[in-house]
């Protein structure tokens, strides 16, 4: 039981398990899956199929921050990759043609993932703070997005290209098993190889494992990059949901969501010790609690005081005085029975 | 190097050796003499381009657009300068700005209405800064959270703007102190004189030589007996105080009235410019005054590009270009510094 307790992915799980009873319970549509026509409705589909962006970001937000880092633009980038694809659409004589749909996704992801390699250069190379490198590119990714689309908003209609957020493949949404290929891709990238064990000793001790012979500017380069590759597939996704590229709105505020669903999920922004499971756990706890806003019929607009009690309460619950708190309150229940006690780590931070 | 030039006495070599000491004993400020440079550069060229720019009134209106933002810039540096950051100040702004005008438009006196804006103000300042040293929670995190709960309760209070009646409100913006054409309304000497109080505390007080310590290095700061926890608590306190101050300013300045969605995305424009400014985002470096530079540098920008009537979207880049320029300066003096240090 006490080992159930300690793993890195009972809170976070148990998060995710209580607002989707707290749903059904408050609504009895939430839970309820209709078919039609072959396909599976329901607010659960909807919460899995509207993730996809969210997941590409979070699992390129779980690597840059694993390396100590941060990426404020991977909102910008979306907006960018979103772009380049509509507007080479829009361009083109044949859009709905499936070769132009694919060279129009395929320029996207290299214009993001050359984007995601500037990030890196200015973190891994100059050695600029991540959160200043990437927070030029979060301010000027939209300016060049506009440049792009020329201050419209383009739309184009599309069926290849609108089949990539909103296709089935039999009942599973196309988005959704985009997202399932990346996590699975970053996955056995991560834990299959060294590559998971050198992000995390670069996050732990830059210093440290440079020495050691790790090649830590080559991995924080990497994770930037697949950051910037991974936004890209988002963006064109985000593109494909609404046939339209909006410089403005697309991947709106998403750095600061992808950022939170990472923290719940138990990844600490002090780099180091990553979980990608726990990522996708707390994707899917932002975005359930997205729909939870929804289902209890609280206005949109007031979400954000929801997102704040949740940010508060989950880092609170991360913080190593509330553990000693909890630790000491254990002891007195049990009656005095000594337990290790965790030390403060203040003066090291 | 400065053997040599002092060992051959020339003329012009005593005023290289007065140039090269200045910029060692000054090396702190030379982001913002940059930064100022930048912004005289930008002034002169934008003067030769339309000719009619550096005009009483424009230059006027270049402080007084920017007012509020120039106290948030002032506020984040005290936070920026103990090495955390504060992402909440544009939502702490629109919350304090709706809230006051609430309390306003029901009839609560203007006098207990404002100082309960700072108050607000504070108080979200307060548990930032609470999370960030008991809870060890990451400045970013914290004031993320900040970032929600402001825009929440700024849209709890009302989906839709409030319109202020008290004169003393209007009183803030419609009235014109001139000189000649020159002009400022009390939302700008209210900006200069926080600019100035803030460069004063940080120069000559024990609070501001402290906050410079803990950014510079917070286990020595902490080992020298330093209260180091009180200190950084109220920065934070200090940020959020602002932000209440800069929705009074703003609510005055937006013709009395407040939008729930105002400042957005301020945040990063005012982190922008306190890096600008030369103020170092791993603490320790940087001046008030400098970040009202950075401030009015981005301001700058803004009047060029409407006086060109370009698109929006250059702004932007312009915007990063400019960010990107400074924080590789200020990279490059880091590694000289800390390699002759």
């Amino acid at each position: 039981m006490m080992k159930l307790l300690r793993h890195h992915l009972f809170w976070p799980l148990m998060a995710l398990v209580v607002l989707l009873v707290v749903n059904s319970v408050a609504n009895e549509n939430f839970a309820r899956l209709t078919f039609r026509n072959g396909h599976v409705y329901g607010a659960l589909v909807d919460i899995i199929r509207q993730s996809a962006p969210l997941m590409l970001v979070a699992l390129g937000m779980t690597l840059v921050i694993a390396t100590r880092g941060i990426d404020l633009s991977v909102g910008a980038i979306m907006a960018v990759s979103g772009a380049v694809a509509m507007t080479i659409l829009h361009d083109s004589d044949h859009p709905a043609a499936m070769s132009t749909v694919l060279v129009a996704i395929v320029v996207a992801l290299a214009v993001s993932l050359v984007l995601g390699v500037w990030n890196g250069l200015l973190v891994s190379v100059l050695g600029i703070q991540p959160i200043v490198a990437t927070l030029v590119l979060m301010l000027a990714g939209r300016g060049v997005a506009l440049l792009i689309t020329g201050g419209r908003i383009t739309t184009v209609v599309s069926a290849p290209y609108k089949f990539v957020a909103s296709g089935y493949i039999s009942f599973v949404p196309f988005a959704f098993l985009i997202g399932l290929v990346a996590i699975v891709v970053v996955g056995l990238l991560e834990r299959r190889t060294a590559l998971g064990v050198l992000t995390e000793a670069v996050g732990i001790n830059p210093e440290a494992s440079r020495l050691a012979g790790v090649r830590s500017r080559g991995i924080v380069w990497g994770a930037y990059t697949a950051s910037g590759l991974l936004a890209g597939i988002a963006g064109v996704i985000y593109a494909s949901n609404t046939m339209a590229a909006d410089s403005n709105s697309a991947g709106y505020l998403i750095e600061l969501y992808a950022i939170l669903a990472v923290v719940l999920g138990g990844t600490s922004l002090m780099g180091g010790k990553f979980s990608i499971a726990g990522t996708v756990i707390g994707v899917f706890i932002v975005q359930t609690l997205d729909s939870t806003i929804l289902f209890l019929g609280v206005p949109s607009a007031k979400s954000p005081v929801f997102f704040a009690g949740v940010v508060i309460l989950v880092v609170l619950v991360q913080s190593p005085r509330v553990h000693r708190w909890f630790g000491s309150m254990v002891r007195a229940i049990r009656g005095g029975r000594l337990a290790p006690t965790k030390g403060a780590k203040e003066v090291a931070a | 190097m400065t053997t040599t030039t002092q060992a051959i006495v020339k003329p012009g070599s005593t005023a290289k050796a007065t140039m090269s000491s200045f910029v060692t004993r000054h090396a702190t400020w030379l982001p913002t003499f940059a930064a100022i440079a930048i912004l005289v550069v930008l002034l002169v060229g934008a003067q030769v381009r339309f000719g009619n720019f550096l005009t009483p009134g424009n230059m006027s209106a270049l402080l007084l657009d920017n007012a509020s933002v120039i106290v948030l810039a002032a506020g984040t540096t005290f936070v920026i300068l103990t090495a955390g950051i504060d992402l909440s100040v544009g939502s702490v702004m629109a919350f304090t700005g709706i809230f006051g005008a609430k309390l306003m438009s029901d009839g609560v006196p203007t006098a207990i209405a404002i100082p309960i804006m700072f108050a607000c103000g504070a108080a979200i300042g307060l548990l930032i800064g609470v999370l960030v040293q008991y809870f060890n929670v990451q400045p970013f995190i914290a004031s993320l959270a900040g970032l929600f709960l402001g825009r929440g309760l700024a849209f709890v209070v009302s989906l839709n703007s409030i319109r202020v009646e008290n004169k003393e409100i209007g009183w803030l913006q419609s009235t014109r102190i001139g000189l000649g054409d020159w002009y400022i309304t009390p939302t700008g000497i209210i900006a200069i004189l926080v600019v100035v109080i803030g460069a004063l505390v940080l120069q000559y007080t024990r609070f501001g030589r402290t906050i410079y310590a803990v950014g510079g290095s917070e286990s020595s700061a902490r080992l020298m007996g330093l209260r180091v926890s009180r200190t950084k608590i109220l920065a934070y306190v200090i940020s959020g105080f602002c932000g209440g101050l800069a929705g009074l300013l703003l609510t005055a300045y937006s013709g009395s009235s407040a939008y729930p969605r105002a400042g957005i995305g301020t945040e990063l424009d005012v982190i922008a410019a306190v890096v600008i400014g030369g103020t170092l985002l791993t603490g320790g470096r940087g001046y008030v005054v400098g970040s009202l530079i950075g401030v009015l540098v981005l301001g700058c920008i803004n009047t060029i590009i409407s006086f060109m009537g370009a698109e929006q979207s250059w702004n932007r880049i312009i915007v990063g270009a400019l960010l990107l320029l400074f924080i590789v300066l200020q990279r490059a003096i880091v590694s000289r510094s800390s390699r002759t240090g």
